[in-house]
């Protein structure tokens, strides 16, 4: 351990083509990361992890620390350099695609293009009890300063919380005569918020429902991609807030007319 | 603010005895000169650059007395006299002698009043130049107003002056109001300054001059964009001590490291050396408005902070006389301590906030540097990142001024600049979340904050007593600061050391200190 005193001889120009990460130096392509391993807290432990950070493609690993969580639990704090790079000239991300408005902007939308306020039900379905993605966009307060669609003038929003089985989504969606489904999956195991997001799909197909609701899934691991495979209309990650799931699906709907 | 009850008079007496350390070492320092003060005349005169073997040409003129003349007569009086008898400029001295063409040494030994007459518009050009960076320092503070609280002071060590460009306008971005460039290894103990910008270096980047114009000319920009003023600091330390500080004077630095007990202790700089480069040195900082930071901080990475807190204190105190002695205002005196309690001490905390409280209290004017931990620091960045929040707690609560910040990877690496990220996050968080939280807070009579607070005091006062009695040149060979021994006679550079001849000049020195008694 200690300051590393190796003379630098990284490539001084940013290369794309070739990306890889920055510590203090460009090129120098340093990672952290933390692991626990069901071993005890000695050196053949420490050494363990070093063999393990050289399979994830990082050279000349340091094991910072060693911390005993338990008798056979210890968990490693590593640095190196990582031998990957990325071509970051060829990859492409599939993202939705509409313009971003204002929340004024989108109401004047709705007015200037619908005859009746937009119906939108959501829920956080099946295991999932967290309700603060569904809340941050659809509750009046919203999150980090974006309001929720409930503020908003002409759109109708009926918030059903967590845990809401698919079945019971469907059924409120006819009821109100929905136009929107907005499901959220903020915290899931093992990808059981997959098989519970194809079901409701599949519950839609089954039923003859699908192409009457803008169907959009959000959530920490959600991506566009990710929603697009899985039959839905859109899907939204991190940092999205009711400005851009609204200004979607409006434009959406307008587009579908 | 008097929040700890600490009793005036014994902190008047500690003063004193402080005060009675100072003066004898400067009783010495007046009777002394260096290569590095003469070297450091040079480049106040004007003499810059290097010959074609990358010697810089102060060297090579000190050198050239050291050979055939008297060093302890002083510099300038071979340059003028030379200057005198050939009407040379004096950069076509420098480069007659590095050819082995001219020996400054065989014109007649002038009086003081010519020296001064005939060295007068090169010292007045350097001058003005110092004073002009104040100006332009002061009416960016103007113009962009200074900060309440503490400044965010951070580090930059990549060893290529363009990368630490690039990391520095990314903390000044993310919040740093004050950005430090480190020096290679080593660089303390070369008796040269090297030259030119540099891109190679271990653990930190080489002072040079110019390295110091590309970073503070990419603060300034930065600055402009976030309309603030983003302070630049080196070190003026190691051998080249006053030549680094005059560098520093002339790119418009606005803090140097500048410590003597630093470079005697941790690089084994010989004391009678460095203690009359200090003076020197702090001549120019303070005649430029530049803080000084002092190095008390170090002391606990070595000695125990909760046995050994009082050795900071009594360094406070000799380090401020010191300062004074050098014309310095207490504005300028960015006085060291840290956060230095092992975590597992029971209340260490509390001991913390009496220690930084009580250094608050003492030196009421000075921007007191408070350092990280840096001892108990490990691997594990996610302990390590809160002891860098509790230390930020201390920080704000005893409002210090110079918030040197914690790196969570302090044991692990130079920081990467997500670390430095982070670190800024940090305190800023704990600065705003609880900024006035030092106002609403009282210690209770006869607690563990109090009761810690005067017995330092105490210890510092009784440690200051024993100082006087055997001097800081004997206290410092006892290993009494830091619990490192060093000789009088051991260490680098003393060869450099020379008794001044009773025709000795320094008129730039004389200039700088004339001008700091008459804005007193």
């Amino acid at each position: 351990m200690g300051y590393d005193m190796n003379e630098k001889t990284y490539s001084k120009d940013l290369d794309l083509t070739k990306l890889s990460p920055y510590g203090d130096t460009l090129n120098d392509s340093k990672v952290q990361l933390s692991f626990t391993l069901p071993i005890k807290n000695d050196e053949l432990g420490v050494e363990a992890a070093k063999l393990l950070a050289k399979k994830m493609g990082i050279l000349d690993p340091l094991v910072a620390e060693s911390i005993t969580l338990d008798n056979e639990f210890t968990m490693y704090i590593v640095y190196g350099s990582t031998s990957h790079t990325i071509d970051y000239t060829k990859i492409k991300v599939e993202t939705v695609e509409t313009d971003v408005m204002s929340k004024k902007e989108i109401e004047d939308y709705i007015d200037d293009n619908f005859s009746k306020n937009i119906v939108v039900v959501g829920a956080s379905t099946g295991t999932d009890a967290h309700t603060v993605g569904i809340d941050a966009i659809m509750n009046m307060k919203g999150f980090a300063g974006h309001y929720g669609i409930e503020r908003y003038r002409n759109i109708d929003a009926y918030n059903m919380g967590s845990q809401v089985e698919n079945e019971e989504l469907i059924k409120k969606a006819l009821e109100v005569k929905a136009d929107v489904l907005l499901i959220s999956q903020t915290v899931t195991q093992k990808d059981v918020h997959i098989k519970n997001l194809v079901n409701l799909v599949e519950l839609l197909e089954a039923e003859n429902l699908r192409d009457k609701f803008i169907v959009i899934v959000g959530g920490p691991r959600i991506t566009h991609e990710l929603a697009k495979e899985l039959g839905f209309d859109a899907g939204f990650g991190p940092k999205k807030y009711a400005e851009d799931v609204a200004s979607f699906f409006i434009q959406e709907l307008s587009k579908r007319k | 603010m008097n929040k700890l009850n600490l009793n005036e008079k014994t902190v008047t007496e500690a003063r004193q005895y402080a005060k009675k350390i100072a003066k004898e070492t400067q009783t010495f320092i007046d009777k002394h000169t260096t290569v590095s003060v003469e070297r450091t005349v040079c480049r106040l005169l004007g003499v810059d650059g290097v010959n074609e073997f990358d010697v810089p040409y102060p060297n090579i003129l000190v050198d050239h007395i050291l050979e055939n003349g008297d060093l302890g007569l002083g510099i300038s009086n071979y340059l003028a006299s030379t200057i005198k008898n050939l009407n040379l400029d004096i950069m076509e001295i420098a480069k007659l002698v590095s050819d082995k063409k001219l020996d400054i040494t065989k014109y007649p030994t002038l009086d003081y009043k010519e020296v001064k007459k005939i060295l007068s518009p090169f010292i007045q050009e350097s001058l003005y130049k110092m004073k002009e960076h104040e100006a332009k320092r002061n009416g960016f503070f103007d113009k962009y107003g200074k900060k309440d609280g503490p400044l965010l002071y951070v580090i930059v060590a990549t060893g290529n002056i363009y990368e630490d460009v690039t990391q520095a306008k990314a903390a000044a971005k993310a919040g740093a109001d004050v950005v430090a460039v480190i020096r290679t290894t080593g660089q303390s103990l070369l008796d040269y300054v090297p030259y030119g910008p540099t891109t190679e270096g271990f653990g930190g980047t080489y002072a040079t001059q110019e390295n110091f114009k590309i970073m503070r000319s990419a603060l300034d920009e930065v600055g402009e964009e976030l309309n603030r003023y983003i302070m630049l600091v080196n070190y003026a330390s190691g051998l080249c001590m006053p030549e680094i500080a005059a560098m520093g004077a002339l790119e418009r630095l606005d803090m140097m490291l500048n410590d003597s007990l630093y470079g005697i202790l941790f690089r084994d700089i010989n004391m009678q050396r460095t203690f009359v480069d200090q003076y020197f040195s702090r001549v120019i900082n303070a005649y430029s408005g530049i803080i000084i930071n002092t190095g008390e901080d170090n002391y606990l990475t070595t000695s125990d902070a909760v046995t050994e807190a009082h050795t900071v204190l009594a360094s406070q105190f000799i380090n401020e006389q010191f300062a004074l002695f050098a014309h310095m205002k207490e504005e300028l005196m960015g006085l060291g301590h840290a956060f230095e309690i092992d975590p597992s001490v029971e209340n260490g905390f509390l001991l913390e906030i009496s220690q930084a409280q009580m250094a608050r209290e003492i030196f009421p004017n000075a921007p007191l540097k408070y350092m990280p931990p840096t001892k108990h620091m490990t691997g594990n960045i996610f302990k390590g990142y809160i002891q860098n929040a509790l230390f930020n707690i201390v920080t704000t609560t005893t409002n210090q001024k110079i918030h040197l910040l914690g790196m969570l990877t302090e044991a692990v690496h130079t920081p990467f600049m997500s670390d430095r990220y982070l670190a800024i996050e940090n305190a800023k968080y704990i600065n705003h979340t609880m900024k006035d939280f030092g106002d609403e807070i009282e210690f209770k009579d006869g607690g563990i904050i109090k009761t810690r607070a005067s017995k330092v005091l105490n210890d510092a006062l009784n440690l200051l007593k024993e100082i006087e009695n055997i001097g800081i040149f004997t206290t410092i060979e006892r290993g009494i600061f830091a619990g490192i021994k060093r000789p009088l006679d051991g260490g680098k550079g003393l060869h450099g050391v020379k008794e001044k001849h009773p025709m000795y000049t320094n008129p730039v020195l004389d200039q700088m200190v004339r001008e700091l008694r008459e804005v007193k």
